[in-house]
């Protein structure tokens, strides 16, 4: 519900330039392959990997991602003048503890065994350098509303990543998808085995891995990068 | 005292913040080109650890915590502050790299020049708060918790040192182009975490 009215006073403001403009398009669209989070500005890995196991959690982390993101960029970009630099960081750290806690009490709630599961990195995305880096380099400096869009499009660029990394690794790993059996019996009759590794921590990284490297050779733009 | 032990090699080893958990991923492939950088952070966040996993504890017993403020007063005793943990945390966090900092500016300032802007960017490494939030999770009592945030931050300069050392002989390897810089690095973890793997189950 909060989705619908936070953005409205700004609308207002904005008269002169279209909601949807190409420019606010492209603030939208921009981080979900050229300027993506994770991939290409490498940001916000941490909390990301160990979620990924199954498709379930990483939706659900990835909507608290854009959730937050997007809320923490408008807060900030409407506080924008009245930060002093010097105390901006513990600022936005509060501003995004505060939205953190919000959507740790709704898991907690109605969720509870994501919740669980999710156990300490629903708190770690306090410290996902996505949403701090996004803060320090777009909200900062930009209206309220181009900054709600750049929350919203790098949080859905990181869940993007996200859930297909957690595909790979639900698929291989334990044969089902979102809890449902997709591998079909016949395939385990003939010796099939479901791959182990997947499971485990490091396969997380190797999808990554192989997915910038897909990435890159197909964008030579993005090469070397970092 | 074994049990202390057994929890130390455990957080080093066996349950590595970043092989097991990625915590503090960022940071670690920003800034593993180097050794003696990589060096300078580890240190850094070994101390920070240690200073803030052990007063987030005593801010959640003594002052979140069910019960935990009946010593003002009687009426005060059911009240349940756990859900301000995660402000309280990032708050003591933020503030104690704060003093951190310019303690060390004031008083050693080559070891300073040294950590240079890895101090004030500890604050956003996510295998801070999470080791918090590890201790709330698991409920350790203090010496518990004391040994475990040595242990993590022991296993974050390992896992930090030893990736800056492969990268750097990784300069001069024959790679793909679009493999070289993030990809070979996540794939090179990948590796080093399986290398990890195999502590899992060792006990004293």
């Amino acid at each position: 519900m909060a989705v619908e009215t936070a953005p409205a006073p700004v609308v207002e403001k904005k008269k002169k330039e279209p909601l949807f403009s190409k420019k606010n398009i492209r603030t939208l669209r921009d981080p979900l392959d050229d300027n993506n989070p994770i991939t290409v500005q490498v940001l916000g890995i941490c909390s990301a990997l160990a979620v990924t196991v199954q498709v379930k959690p990483a939706l659900i982390m990835s909507l608290g991602v854009i959730f937050v993101a997007a809320f923490s960029n408008l807060i900030i970009s409407l506080l924008r003048h009245s930060i002093p630099t010097r105390v901006r960081i513990i600022v936005q750290l509060i501003v995004i503890a505060t939205l953190v806690t919000i959507v740790d009490q709704v898991l907690r709630a109605y969720m509870f065994d994501v919740s669980k599961k999710l156990s300490v990195f629903v708190g770690l995305i306090i410290t996902n350098c996505i949403i701090m880096g996004r803060l320090e380099a777009f909200a900062l400096a930009n209206k309220p509303w181009p900054s709600f869009l750049d929350g919203i499009g790098n949080g859905v660029g990181y869940g993007l990543i996200l859930v297909i990394v957690a595909i790979f690794r639900e698929v291989l790993g334990s044969g089902t998808l979102l809890g449902y059996p997709v591998i079909p019996q016949w395939l385990y009759d003939m010796g099939y085995e479901n791959n182990g590794l997947m499971v485990l921590p490091p396969a997380a990284l190797f999808i990554i891995g192989l997915y910038i490297w897909a990435q890159r050779s197909r964008n030579k733009k993005l090469v070397n990068v970092s | 005292m074994e049990h202390l032990l057994n929890l130390l090699i455990k957080a080093i080893f066996v349950e590595n913040v970043i092989f097991a958990f990625f915590l503090g991923m960022c940071s670690f492939l920003a800034v593993s080109k180097k050794i003696k950088t990589a060096f300078g952070l580890g240190l850094a966040v070994i101390f920070v650890m240690v200073l803030t996993t052990p007063l987030n504890y005593l801010v959640l017993t003594y002052l979140l915590k069910e019960g935990a403020l009946g010593w003002i007063h009687p009426a005060l005793a059911k009240i349940d502050l756990t859900f301000l943990a995660f402000i309280l945390f990032i708050s003591i966090i933020a503030g104690a790299v704060q003093v951190v900092e310019m303690v060390v500016e004031k008083f050693t300032p080559a070891l300073y020049n040294s950590l240079g802007i890895f101090l004030p960017l500890i604050t956003v490494n996510c295998s801070i708060l999470g080791t918090s939030l590890f201790m709330q999770e698991r409920e350790y009592n203090f010496a518990e918790t004391a040994v475990f945030s040595l242990g993590s931050g022991i296993g974050f300069f390992l896992a930090i040192v030893l990736l800056a050392a492969v990268r750097e002989r990784l300069r001069y390897s024959n790679i793909p182009e679009p493999l070289q810089g993030l990809g070979i690095a996540m794939i090179i973890t990948g590796l080093m975490g399986m290398a990890f793997l195999s502590f899992s189950g060792i006990q004293l």
